[in-house]
């Protein structure tokens, strides 16, 4: 059992310089049989992780990761957590991780800072317009919090934006849902790491996957550097390298990989106390808690795992933040990104079985995985565990691509996602 | 970012350019007869490979031609360009 995180132990540790606290996860050695091996140690993947532990009973399970943990997309992403998602689906998917987050630091007894500083979205054309009131609908219908905001509204609600109709794409109008905010994304990394070792599961890193062997057709175990693996249930969570992993198995996949750019300012004092997305415009905002504003961009058009991306990309986010937000005009900016996403046809996930036995593949979030991590985890988990998809997950099954039964989400979430 | 040599226009910059995905997948030549794994096969599934790709790209803010191209996506180099309907470069 971990010593819990609490204000005395805080105090305790301050008496020795904070230089013996417990380590949140062990570093272990692989052993040689698991009853299931998570591919990929990101947030999705820890979170399946302790869920499988937690809820499901299975503790002899490991994680292995080729990086760090948390060092790919976990550590990458800019952080917006939404369920105001169009279609049912979504909405059902989206809004239990939602609910997941409002408690999850106090389950992990581990502070992510989860932050409900409400997400906006803006219209910049009358078809935008159209498109935000019908998904405000959908969602009230769904049961999530969604408002529609007119362009004084707008205004009342974040005042640096600027709402001159005399700009080139001005704002006409916008959604709001109160519940929607951020979370400090590394923190839930650790968090889940941390409880999951609590719990029994082995976490790898520096450990990474070199080949998937198969008995006909189900999975035996994993080759890789850290040498053979047995196990008969394989989950992968690999973000960008999904299609990597699949080729091992002999699988195709409907993804694309390609550069998602991210950026932050030099810190300021605090000027804008909630995100602020535009799809028409490709630009979406926040600011952390350290001050910096952090900055989405678009993904590059072209299949990529070089996680650079092109200049111009970052060149049109600048600009149309520029035009909403003259006051940033002269801000700096510290660093920029990329991160390799996975893009499904139809911009909604995949958390399924597959035609081999023992392999399941939690892929396909694109540019929008960070908000579902505790929600896709704890249903990755189930799928796991039953060889069966839960009520939440079965519309994401990888089968859709053939049956045509899409979840077309790019109405809902145009680019910015 | 990188410089793409079209084959029609000389160096240019990437951003003129359009990506159009892998490169190769022949349009279905009796579609009556392809079952519903064939169609997902030919319109969704990829092999998004990590190094050597084959794919197509076009000038869209230049002559507005498409042609093929081999790139490494680890790390962006372009290895040849061919025009379409050429056959692809062996190595």
């Amino acid at each position: 059992m971990k010593n819990r995180y609490s204000i005395f132990s805080l105090i305790k540790n301050a008496f020795s310089y904070h230089e013996n606290w417990e380590k949140a996860w062990k570093d272990p050695t692989p052993k040689k049989e698991y009853d299931a091996v998570i591919v990929g140690g990101g947030g999705h993947g820890l979170a399946t992780a302790y869920y499988l532990a937690k809820k499901h009973n299975m503790k002899n399970i490991a994680v292995v990761e080729k990086g760090w943990i948390g060092g790919g997309n976990t550590g990458r992403n800019t952080t917006i957590i939404r369920s105001n998602y169009l279609w049912d689906a979504s909405a059902g998917l989206y809004n239990h991780a939602l609910k997941i987050w409002e408690g999850l630091s106090q389950e992990l007894n581990y502070n992510v800072m989860f932050s409900q500083r409400g997400v906006m979205n803006l219209a910049h054309n009358l078809q935008d317009v159209r498109d935000l009131k019908r998904r405000t609908h959908a969602n009230r219908l769904n049961g999530i919090d969604a408002e529609y905001l007119n362009t004084e509204e707008v205004k009342k609600f974040c005042p640096i934006i600027n709402t001159s109709p005399d700009i080139r794409y001005p704002v006409l109008g916008g959604t709001l849902q109160r519940r929607a905010g951020t979370a400090r994304h590394d923190a839930v990394a650790w968090g889940y790491a941390r409880g999951a070792d609590e719990m029994g599961v082995d976490i790898i890193q520096n450990c990474e996957v070199k080949a998937i062997k198969r008995n006909g057709d189900s999975v035996e175990g994993l080759e890789t550097t850290k040498g053979f693996i047995k196990t008969n249930k394989i989950g992968v969570v690999a973000a960008g390298h999904s299609s990597v992993i699949a080729n091992m198995a002999g699988l195709k996949l409907p993804l694309e990989s390609k550069p998602l750019q991210a950026l932050v300012s030099e810190p300021v004092k605090p000027i804008i106390d909630t995100v602020v997305m535009s799809n028409a415009v490709h630009a979406y905002v926040s600011q952390s808690d350290k001050g910096e504003l952090v900055i989405g961009a678009g993904t590059d058009d072209y299949i990529s795992y070089s996680q650079k991306g092109s200049h111009d990309i970052v060149e049109g986010t600048l600009n149309a933040i520029l035009e909403l937000y003259p006051i940033f005009s002269r801000m700096r900016m510290l660093r920029q990104w990329g991160g390799i996403v996975d893009i499904c046809p139809d911009a909604s996930p995949i958390i399924s079985k597959t035609s081999i036995k023992g392999l399941y593949f939690n892929c396909g979030w694109g540019t929008g995985g960070f908000k579902a991590t505790p929600g896709s985890g704890d249903l990755f988990a189930h799928t796991i565990a039953n060889d069966e998809p839960h009520e939440l997950n079965a519309a994401f099954n990888i089968n859709r691509f053939v049956s045509g039964d899409l979840v077309d989400e790019h109405g809902a979430a145009a680019v910015a996602h | 970012m990188f410089i793409i040599n079209c084959p029609f226009c000389g160096e240019r910059e990437q951003s003129e350019f359009k990506a159009g995905g892998e490169a190769h997948i022949e349009r279905p030549r009796q579609p009556t007869e392809l079952s519903d794994d064939e169609w997902a096969e030919y319109l969704f599934m990829r092999k998004n490979i990590k190094g050597i790709q084959f794919e197509r790209w076009n000038h869209i803010h230049g002559c507005r031609k498409w042609f093929n191209m081999v790139r490494d996506t680890s790390n962006d180099e372009i290895k040849a360009i061919y025009k379409m309907g050429e056959k692809p470069p062996v190595k």
